[in-house]
């Protein structure tokens, strides 16, 4: 048994069990797992298991095949899109200043784990080419210039929560559409910033 | 030009269309109700039939038709795609962002119809923001008993479960996403079976896409025979297009089917023309998996069966504007590359055809091609989808390896001087 903190256990158990086969639950445990250790680690990937009543090897090889499942990302996971549209505006520009900023290749990590810097295909941000995101939170229409401003701002405050609202005014440009009213929510660690199961009564 | 039925509620109430309280007060969960209180599930599901709508994921299958096959096995499931992956579309995100109760209502008729009690959105990964709001949506729903046991005072059971994705195109491909919402590797499954008859557990499941569903509260409210008063036939309702690229304008438009490609791209209130005043080269009509097409197909008609004839697809609805500036093996590589990274590599075809299909661009873009490049493009592209026709065959499980071939045929068809120009200036070398 490699149990978690009581809270994060709750809603593990939770969680595999609104799907019909708690296998079902493997993707979004997963992320738990990530987020309580900071990537995806064995004693997590050994817990899903657990949790869902698979073997490791088999937790390890549903999470290899997807790309959001990392072992060691940085506090920071800036995703450039280079996808077509993003291509055509000057999405390359944009990785390479984020790599010059940061002083990170694209596909790696720096020493100290702060930044960590890809090129990612289609974010769906197309008509507010070119885009990115950090930790998942969308910013469109930067240029080379505002992501180096962003990778300056990420260095130097090293803020705890990324905001696509807060992010996207400061840094971005025009948006793919109307984003309507903005919200609080953000990302707290290089991990999607959101709870599949906010309220335990909804539940089957 | 702007029809609304998606649209309509996010573009007259900015600030709050995405919550309960503005959905309810513009007539929200109203199809849902009458559909459960008068209509018995075939009733609903004639409306569907009756309506003619076709699915928005890429596809086009007509949604009636599609539940027709749902085998009578129970448990059965409802999915819905809300993967959106393919280059060049944003279309979901903003339904999910700004009306994700009317997604919900759609799942929820949709689920009645087919006599489901337990249906899944599959948000891919990247699209925490909107996933977010959809989730607070089901919870707003499951609070005000639109969801959960006995919605709104009958006798009919829903769960809804708002899944994400972890990065990966494939997952878009519904027998993918099954695996994907399994726990397993999102790899595609050999058809048949079909999901309708072996799906998720391998029970009848009904994989409908995000748009294909939030058209529906907008079908039962009217009637399935209004919404085939819409638009051309063969094509009918409104229709998200997802603009990006060189225009002037790039947005989510929905439109009547019908108008030109010149319409659309050019329209003073759609795409507004090409940025700079400069040439229209060539444009990619439904996501990056579509052939492109030229200036001379502008004064052609949008509609799905058109857009056939033309040898190419309306797609997920994504068109992707490229002007005289645009270098086209660059852009062919950037969507080569797309499909090498996101080949799941179960077919030999797809998996190192992809590659090399990379490799052998990325050497004339360095200017290292070689003038036999151009027929070794066609011939890798011809091994994966044999004969280079429309609609494509296939030597994979899925259409994906197919949808790599498009730009190359697209650029050798349209553009071949061009190429060639690439490779005799880079010499034999390489």
């Amino acid at each position: 048994m490699t149990a978690w903190p009581p809270e994060l256990e709750g809603r593990a158990q939770a969680l595999a069990g609104r799907y019909p086969e708690r296998r079902s639950a493997v993707g979004p445990l997963l992320y738990l797992a990530m987020k309580h250790d900071g990537g995806l680690t064995a004693a997590g990937v050994r817990r899903v298991a657990e949790l869902t009543g698979l073997t490791p090897a088999q937790v390890q090889g549903v999470a290899s095949f997807y790309t959001m499942y990392q072992e060691a990302p940085g506090r920071y996971l800036i995703s450039v899109c280079t996808s077509i549209s993003c291509h055509l505006l000057g999405g390359e520009a944009v990785l390479a200043a984020v790599e010059e900023e940061t002083g990170v290749a694209g596909g790696e990590t720096d020493g100290e784990r702060l930044f960590t810097v890809e090129h990612v295909e289609c974010l769906g941000a197309c008509g507010g080419a070119p885009a990115l995101q950090v930790n998942y939170e969308t910013v469109e229409g930067v240029t080379p210039e505002a992501a180096q401003r962003l990778c300056r701002r990420l260095r130097e405050q090293r803020p705890a929560v990324i905001r696509s609202d807060a992010l996207q005014e400061e840094f971005g440009g025009r948006p793919a559409f109307d984003w309507g009213p903005g919200e609080a929510a953000g990302a707290v660690a290089p991990v999607p910033a959101f709870e599949p199961y906010g309220t335990a009564e909804a539940g089957p | 030009m702007t029809a609304g039925i998606l649209f309509a509620r996010m573009e007259a109430h900015r600030a709050d269309s995405h919550t309960l309280e503005r959905y309810l007060a513009t007539g929200g969960y109203d199809a849902l109700r009458r559909a459960l209180a008068e209509m018995t599930p075939d009733q609903v599901t004639a409306e569907v039939k009756a309506s003619n709508l076709r699915g928005r994921g890429g596809a086009g299958f007509p949604c009636g038709v599609k539940w027709g096959f749902l085998a009578a096995a129970t448990p059965r499931y409802l999915v819905v795609n809300a993967d959106e992956s393919e280059p060049g579309t944003f279309k979901d995100r903003q339904l999910l962002e700004r009306d994700p109760h009317q997604l919900v209502e759609g799942a929820a008729i949709a689920a009645y119809a087919l006599g489901v009690h337990q249906a899944f959105v599959y948000v891919r990964g990247e699209y925490a923001r909107p996933a977010r709001r959809l989730q607070r949506a089901v919870e707003e729903a499951y609070a005000a008993g639109f969801l959960g046991r006995g919605i709104a005072g009958s006798g009919f059971d829903l769960d809804l479960t708002v899944h994400l994705g972890a990065g990966a195109y494939i997952c878009g491909e519904e027998t993918a996403l099954l695996n994907s919402l399994e726990g397993r590797r999102g790899e595609p499954r050999i058809r048949p079976p079909f999901p309708a008859v072996a799906g998720l557990y391998g029970r009848p499941t009904i994989v409908n896409n995000v748009e294909t569903i939030s058209n529906l509260p907008w079908i039962i409210t009217h009637g399935g025979t209004a919404y085939d008063a819409i638009g051309p036939e063969g094509s009918r309702g409104t229709r998200l297009f997802s603009l990006s690229g060189h225009v002037r304008r790039p947005g989510n438009y929905e439109v009547v089917m019908g108008l030109t490609w010149r319409d659309l791209i050019f329209g003073e209130h759609l795409g507004g023309g090409m940025r700079a005043g400069r040439g229209l080269k060539a444009w990619i009509p439904g996501g990056a998996s579509a052939p492109w097409l030229v200036p001379e197909h502008l004064d052609e008609p949008v509609t799905i069966d058109d857009a056939a004839r033309l040898g190419t697809m309306l797609g997920s609805g994504a068109v992707i504007v490229m002007d005289e500036t645009t270098d086209v093996v660059a852009a062919a590589l950037s969507i080569v590359r797309f499909f090498a990274h996101e080949s799941c590599g179960q077919c030999t075809p797809c998996r190192e055809g992809t590659t090399w299909m990379q490799r052998v661009l990325e050497r004339i873009l360095r200017g290292a091609g070689r003038p036999a490049d151009l027929d070794l493009l066609l011939d890798i592209s011809d091994n994966i989808s044999p004969g280079l026709r429309w609609p494509p065959a296939q030597t994979t499980i899925c259409p994906l390896g197919p949808s790599a071939t498009a730009p190359i045929v697209s650029i050798m068809r349209h553009f071949r001087p061009e190429v060639e120009a690439r490779v005799t200036r880079g010499g034999a070398g390489g």
